[in-house]
């Protein structure tokens, strides 16, 4: 059977940068845009003549994500799905997702992209407390979601949200109201992250400062635990630590990530997994559009894991999902682990789907996806 | 057979302070009488180990022999250089039984300090002739009026009978120099009697074995005789025999008088020890020279490896700085949280240092000392007694008595420090013996203090409160009794013994909760809540929690932040290999040490 394969491309451009942000992203005009469009194109049809030969799957999924991918026209999206198409080769049924930027679509452009293959959009919320966006430096009005929302869905398109918790300032109290809000909404899928301060962000800067209040791990714990229980008793159910679905509405292609699939990243820093081999592009949209003009490869580094380091990637991932992990991909010292693990309440039994009485794996309990990182340094058998 | 005249041969000692100059003018002095050429001259020529070179002190003595000529005569004088720092006042000691007479050098613009005071008492006791010096002179702030009529007052004499020099200038070592010859009195001994030579240092040499510096003060020693060591009754055959002048230079022997050296090929200086007395084997001395006294530790510490894989390292680096160290004891000791390591014991604290340093620098270990402590006695209800080097061992049960070491102490400071001082010993335990004044505006304090009130801060908070003016002796006054006890720190309800600790009852709680604090502020969150508890016994005394850690994971985790997560694991492994675990608790190596290093942050 071939590896799951996935495409990501990566639209390094927003109207405006926010003060919490460290992706890969630009503030540009529209020409630059225009010409992105022509270089990721350009890299695809570089990354299938490098594929030409190798059995792989087409993909099965396609996400457009950055930055702000509605930045573009809908053509320009429309048009990377083409070339995606036409390069990579999508499934059929294969899911293509785009996040959005609540005040960068209306419904023509929702229909344009439902009407050209895309089958869900992702709309980055954020909250729903306009003083918590404004600390985000998000511009969008709330209220305006519930009628995007319709519009999708009108459109045929599948829809989640995403929301941010632990801003400084924002109280208990405000995240019940954006959580309460997203369900309000009735979409199907939602992702819930945990502001994490990047140093060099204007934000880590204020707080630096004391401008801001810092950033309080308890208090995100606590948040996490609100937003668990609010979405399970609505009927959207953990997947992964940080997104929750209505069965079957999960994201194929963020499932993709953390149950092994195989991913090329197109666009400016995007990486890139292929077996035991992962590579990244040049970071700068300048170098990047230097590069494929120049007709190279805009490759900037790679490595290949060794078997340690494939294997730690696997029980990092694999354990953040509710699908759990396999005692096969543990070692026999971090199978030791294992009843400790569940005896602290961090872990429970998962049993196998041939035989119900046989225990084959381990999923993580609520406490024990807070604290993953620490779960999976023990499965490793540190 | 050597057949110097004893009336030709001066033995001196220079005693003098840190900083005081005293290497400076001890060069000075090898240059003026042409043992040293000027161009091969290096700064401290004496002092042999990079640590005394820069830091100023002498920790092993030295004996070096130079001619000089006053009105037509030669003369021979022995220079005997003296360890500088309270640690080593019994080697001190023995240096100055060595000598006939000692070079009281002081700096024109400081004064007289507390060591240098203890060692001139020293020196009077062994009725030493002492030459007052003032050194420095060359130095704008130089004040050799006021100091000069100070060591009158403290010597008796003329404030005129003190010499001024400049060791940086050369100014006035002449004069020193014929004044040695002059004032102080030849040795007197026995040149017929049986042989008995005062060793006054002991060295270990890679490559020719122990060298021990002898003074001979009856008879004479000859190259190929045997020899005998009094208070071992070892014996051993003379290998080489001969003076400092300042390279070694073999003799055929040496007589009464002469200060020299010794090659027996013993390879540890416990074979060869200060003070023990060295006689002939044919025909032995009957009667030791006095003084000579086992080196007792009088500080002890846990010396652990930060890499649990240099333990066997530390254990060849403690046997062969042993060779040269006879007052150096150490034994196998484990700890729960640090580990494998020794249990060392010291003279003092500079010793400990010293050591440490060298372990550290010369052996390239990354140590953890543990709080340094003395030894108790413990008397226990049903009469047997402990001697305790380590808290962590002290007896449960019903105890009697408990006795600790005491010292006396002289403390020497401007007197606008009195009020600080005197609140600074009062807070240790102090109880005062007396205070004079040595000149309008200084004062020498006397106290009696607890030794382990010393070893912890005292020094440093010495130093802080008088702006670095005050200086501090002491020396051992046997024991006394008093209210200690045993405070516990606890994690999780486990005891973590390195942080045991032996204190007087009202200073108890204090530490308790000054230790719960702190670890409570370097101690990880871990998954649970760890309670950090001080015991006294049973009876907890002081509590803090660190609160369980509820978040550890990253938020996101998609195309890119998969391989930077990876690596940041990647990282945290390696820290955690440097984790010790208590109980089910893990502590990182460094908030160990953080915790042992009696920092001010608190």
């Amino acid at each position: 059977m071939l590896v799951p394969f996935e495409v990501y491309v990566h639209v390094p451009f927003c109207a405006r940068r926010c003060g919490y942000c460290d992706f890969n992203t630009y503030v540009a005009g529209p020409e630059r845009h225009a010409a992105f469009v022509a270089h990721a194109i350009a890299e695809m049809e570089l990354a299938a003549a490098e594929l030409e030969g190798t059995p792989r799957a087409s993909a099965q999924s396609v996400f457009f994500g950055g930055g702000t991918p509605t930045i573009l026209p809908v053509e320009g999206l429309v048009e990377l799905l083409e070339a995606v198409r036409r390069t990579f080769g999508v499934a059929p049924g294969g899911e293509v997702s785009a996040e959005a930027n609540p005040d960068s679509v209306d419904a023509a452009y929702l229909e344009g992209l439902a009407a050209a293959g895309f089958t869900r959009v992702s709309f980055g919320m954020q909250s729903a407390v306009p003083w918590v966006l404004a600390a985000l430096d998000r511009s969008h009005d709330p209220a305006r979601l519930p009628d995007l929302v319709a519009d999708a869905r009108g459109a045929g398109l599948d829809v989640s949200v995403d929301l941010i918790y632990g801003t400084p300032g924002e109280t208990l109290t405000d995240w019940e109201a954006s959580v309460r809000a997203a369900l309000d909404l009735g979409v199907d899928h939602v992702s819930a992250y945990a502001l994490s301060l990047e140093e060099h962000t204007p934000m880590a800067r204020r707080i630096r400062q004391g401008l801001l209040a810092p950033v309080d791990a308890d208090e995100q714990a606590a948040k996490y635990v609100l937003a668990d229980e609010l979405f399970s008793s609505a009927g959207l159910g953990w997947y992964e630590i940080s997104n929750w679905a209505r069965p079957g509405h999960e994201s194929m292609h963020n499932l993709g990530y953390w149950t092994g699939a195989e991913w090329w990243g197109i666009g400016p820093g995007a990486h890139s997994s292929l077996g035991a081999r992962r590579f990244w592009n040049v970071k700068s949209p300048v170098a990047y559009a230097d590069r494929l003009t120049g007709g190279a490869s805009p490759v900037a580094g790679e490595e290949t894991l060794d078997d340690a380091a494939v294997s730690l990637e696997r029980i990092m991932l694999r354990s953040r999902t509710s699908q759990g992990l396999d005692l096969d991909d543990l070692s026999v010292e971090g199978r030791r682990t294992v009843p400790g693990l569940i005896a602290d309440g961090l872990a429970q039994q998962r049993t196998g789907t041939a035989n119900a009485k046989f225990v084959d794996g381990i999923v993580l309990t609520q406490r024990g996806r807070l604290l993953a990182d620490l779960v999976t340094r023990t499965l490793a058998g540190w | 057979m050597s057949s110097l005249d004893a009336k030709s041969i001066r033995n001196f000692c220079i005693i003098a302070h840190i900083d005081h100059g005293k290497s400076t003018l001890a060069d000075r002095m090898l240059v003026k009488t042409g043992v040293v050429d000027q161009r091969v001259m290096r700064d401290q020529y004496l002092d042999r180990m990079d640590i005394e070179r820069e830091r100023g002190i002498t920790i092993k003595s030295q004996a070096v022999r130079m001619p000089w000529t006053v009105d037509g005569r030669e003369y021979t004088l022995n220079m005997i250089d003296t360890p500088g720092h309270v640690d080593f006042s019994y080697e001190v000691s023995r240096s100055l039984a060595a000598c006939e007479g000692a070079v009281l050098l002081v700096d024109s613009a400081q004064g007289i300090e507390a060591q240098t005071l203890a060692n001139l008492y020293m020196a009077l006791e062994n009725d030493l002739d002492i030459i007052p010096v003032l050194n420095k002179i060359d130095l704008p702030a130089a004040q050799p009026d006021k100091y000069a009529e100070e060591l009158a007052r403290l010597i008796g004499g003329s404030p005129d009978d003190c010499l001024r020099v400049s060791g940086k200038t050369g100014e006035g070592v002449e004069e020193l120099l014929n004044g040695i010859v002059r004032q102080i009195t030849p040795p007197a001994g026995d040149p017929d009697a049986p042989a008995r030579a005062l060793i006054f240092d002991s060295v270990y040499d890679t490559y020719r074995g122990v060298v021990t510096y002898v003074r001979v003060m009856d008879g004479n020693l000859s190259a190929r005789e045997r020899i005998t060591m009094m208070s071992t009754k070892a014996s051993h055959e003379l290998l080489e025999i001969g003076v400092i002048a300042p390279e070694p230079s073999p003799t055929a022997g040496l007589g009464v008088g002469e200060v020299g050296y010794l090659i027996t090929g013993v390879k540890d200086v416990r074979q060869s020890r200060v003070g023990d007395t060295v006689t002939g084997l044919v025909r032995p001395a009957s009667q030791a020279l006095e003084g000579y006294r086992d080196p007792k530790p009088m500080v002890f510490s846990g010396l652990y490896p930060i890499d649990g894989s240099d333990y066997p390292g530390l254990r060849d680096a403690l046997d062969k700085l042993k060779l040269n160290d006879a007052a150096l004891t150490y034994e196998p000791e484990t700890s729960a949280a640090l580990g494998f390591g020794f249990r060392c014991g010291f003279l003092g604290l500079l010793h400990l240092e010293i050591i440490r340093e060298r372990l550290e620098r010369e052996f390239g270990l990354d140590l953890i000392s543990t709080a340094p402590n003395v030894v108790y006695e413990v008397t226990m209800d049903d009469g047997s007694v402990h001697q305790v080097t380590n808290p962590s061992e002290f007896p449960s049960g019903k105890v009697a008595a408990v006795r600790e070491p005491i010292v006396r102490a002289t403390i020497l400071a401007p007197s606008q420090f009195t009020g600080a001082i005197m609140e600074l010993c009062q807070s240790r335990r102090g109880t005062m013996l007396g205070m004079d004044y040595l000149s309008e505006d200084r004062l020498e304090l006397r106290y009696t203090l607890p030794l382990a009130e010393i070893v912890y801060d005292f020094f440093d908070q010495l130093k802080s409160r008088t702006k670095g003016y005050a200086s501090l002796d002491y020396e051992p006054d046997g024991t006394t009794e008093a209210d200690l006890v045993k405070v516990d720190i606890l994690l999780q309800g486990e005891q973590v013994d390195a942080f045991s600790a032996i204190v007087h009852k009202d200073k108890a709680y204090a530490y308790g909760v000054l230790m719960a604090n702190r670890l409570r502020k370097l101690i990880p969150r871990q998954q649970f809540e760890v309670p950090i508890q001080a015991a006294i016994g049973a009876r907890v005394i002081a509590r803090e929690n660190v609160r369980a850690l509820r978040k550890d994971v990253l938020a996101k985790c998609y195309g890119g932040d998969i391989s930077r997560k990876r690596k940041l694991l990647e990282k945290q492994k390696e820290g955690k290999k440097r984790m010790k675990t208590i109980g089910r608790v893990e502590i990182p190596q460094e908030a160990f040490v953080a915790a042992l290093t009696s920092d001010a942050a608190d």
